[in-house]
């Protein structure tokens, strides 16, 4: 079984999803869905671990030898995305039990995890594999899940925006493709490390650059990096609030992992600073920071708020991507695994709003967070991690993110990071205000606390952001880890 | 290519939309094909006194490719029709003016 290990995670989810699409309405897709997740995150912390400790792994689908078969191929990057994806599935179903009944009609509730589960094996299988169109393949599943997943938000702009969602993904993984494509046909190898050897060679052809530029906007769709992002935050806020959850904690993560695999492990060193594409992502980067912490300030709708949240710390991600330094890599993956720990909190939090008073809007919530202690006090302490308060995990990212532009001498950067966490305050200080210091309103008086189901993965997610925030060991030791893997040159 | 891609971004109308992603991937598709043609090769069966064949993995993975479309493509009117239920309109104007949601 061990060494099936990475195969495992993809295989186990993709065979339970028809299962649970079969059995009868009640709860039993769902104890299906929670022994899959619970299972796959295992097996990833099992993989890290091994891959941590034996170093990469590689397994061969179907016994057929890279380059000709499929390669899985394991490091500390992809150990700890998995990770990460299969632990917030872990901890988001035992919150989606009663959430989903509450907002999803009974009959389809089946069909509902089914999807999940079809989109958990997507996202995981673009972590495993080793196989760039495989990549593409997994990335439709996940998307294709994803788009109907969002549909089934109750109020009818879910399928408008589930349907925009749908044209802009499918175009992004189209252009994915005709970049794979490009690319193929000048090494004539699908396989990563095997385009890691032969690039080189050919990196100075027009169709190479051609192809790597339409890579970049693909995967930069996938990602909702800034301005590319229309799509989050009509997607974020009309979608179930579990699939919210799911997807701001992992789907953009991954295409974050997908983006600094190819940008440093299969294109050749030097590749990203020889081309304006470092300075491409500094600057998205910085005005993506700039605008959506703007754009949240002014929102009404609290899940919409966190969405642009989401497009404003993506760009955090970006920036340490453009620095292209082994401190600006490292920036980014600790950010990756921090800010999926704080919207997971911050999205759970507001869903147990959602799940008393059926609303999110500002002006609906005032007064609450007396009524709903544990649940203001969650919103509060991922709020300070998302600003970046020392003793939360925010502020690692941030300090990391900070000493990689400093090292660059970077000056415009290091203000922008620092404003958009002063723009970051204002935002959740709106929050905050409405839900604590505004009187509640007579309805609000009668709202109780949120049930242990929802408090609890809640809790977890929180005490996590306050550990990394306080033993920084773990997080930076397989973040600089995994820059070694990907190949980032220390400079 | 293009012809798909601008029918995507310039129509109003979902469905015509949907058509237009369908010309952009199937052009995709025919890309991938023409980049596994060799020169004066023979279609990629082993036989006795043929030497150059052409390539055929972008074959295989064009059909991969065409499913990941037909799923695209279903699931993207399967919402036009639920859109239609819930709207009575499927022109992007009609449905922006009932609420800000585009």
């Amino acid at each position: 079984m061990q060494e099936h290990l990475s195969i495992l995670l993809v295989v186990i989810p993709l065979v339970a999803a028809p299962i649970a699409a079969m059995l009868p309405r009640g709860r039993m897709p769902w104890m299906v869905t929670l022994m899959v997740t619970f299972i796959c995150a295992i097996l990833a912390g099992m993989q890290l671990w091994t891959v941590v400790h034996d170093g990469t792994i590689s397994y061969e689908l179907g016994g057929w030898a890279p380059p000709w078969g499929i390669e899985y191929r394991i490091d500390a990057v992809n150990a700890m995305v998995a990770l990460i994806v299969a632990g917030i599935a872990a901890l988001t179903l035992p919150y989606a039990l009663l959430s989903v009944e509450k907002e999803i009609p009974e009959r389809q509730i089946p069909l509902f995890y089914s999807a999940f589960l079809l989109c958990f094996t997507g996202l995981l299988g673009i972590t495993q594999t080793g196989d760039i169109f495989n990549v593409f393949v997994f990335l439709e599943i996940s998307s294709l899940s994803s788009y109907a997943l969002i549909s089934l938000g109750r109020k009818r702009q879910a399928l408008t925006s589930a349907y925009q969602y749908l044209i802009m993904g499918t175009l992004g993984a189209t252009f994915f493709l005709i970049g794979v494509g490009l690319i193929y046909s000048q090494t004539g190898t699908l396989n990563m490390m095997d385009l890691a050897e032969r690039l080189p060679e050919v990196s100075g052809l027009k169709t190479v650059h051609t192809g790597f530029a339409f890579i970049m906007i693909g995967v930069a769709l996938k990602l909702a990096l800034f301005p590319l992002h229309l799509w989050l935050p009509n997607a974020y806020t009309y979608a179930p609030t579990v699939i919210t959850i799911f997807l701001a904690a992992t789907a953009t993560k991954v295409a974050l992992y997908v983006m600094l695999r190819i940008l440093f492990t299969i294109f050749p060193d030097g590749f990203v600073s020889a081309t304006p594409t470092g300075d491409l992502f500094i600057l998205s980067g910085m005005a993506g920071i700039l605008s959506a912490s703007i754009y949240a300030i002014y929102q009404m709708d609290i899940k919409r708020l966190l969405a642009y949240s989401s497009v404003a710390q993506i760009g955090y991600m970006a920036m340490g991507i453009g620095f292209a330094s082994a401190m600006g890599v490292t920036a980014t993956i600790i950010h990756l695994f921090n800010h999926a720990l704080m919207k997971g909190a911050l999205f759970m939090a507001v869903g147990a709003i959602i799940y008393r008073i059926g609303v999110c809007r500002l002006d609906n919530i005032q007064g609450l967070g007396r009524q709903m202690p544990w649940t203001f006090g969650a919103i509060v302490i991922s709020g300070l991690s998302l600003i970046g308060v020392p003793g939360t995990a925010g502020f690692v990212s941030k300090w990391y993110l900070v000493l990689a532009a400093l090292e660059q001498e970077a000056w415009i950067a290091v203000a922008i990071i620092l404003i958009g966490s002063l723009l970051a305050v204002v935002y959740m200080g709106k929050l905050i205000e409405a839900l604590y210091f505004k009187p509640a309103t007579e309805t609000n008086l009668a709202v109780k606390e949120a049930p242990m189901l929802l408090l609890i993965p809640t809790g977890a997610l929180v005490l996590a952001n306050i550990y990394f925030g306080l033993d920084t060991e773990l997080t930076v030791g397989v973040a600089e880890r995994a820059t070694q893997a990907l190949g980032v040159a220390a400079k | 290519m293009m012809a798909g891609f601008y029918t995507v971004i310039s129509r109003g109308n979902l469905v015509k939309k949907i058509i237009g992603l369908n010309i952009f991937q199937v052009s995709v598709f025919l890309l991938y094909i023409s980049i596994g043609t060799v020169a004066g090769g023979a279609a990629p069966i082993i036989t006795e006194g043929v030497e150059l064949y052409s390539n055929p993995l972008p074959h295989v993975l064009i059909l991969t490719a065409i499913v990941v479309g037909v799923a695209t493509t279903a699931l993207g009117l399967a919402l036009v029709v639920r859109i239609k239920e819930a709207y009575g309109t499927i022109e992007e104007g009609e449905i922006h003016e009932q609420d800000h949601s585009l």
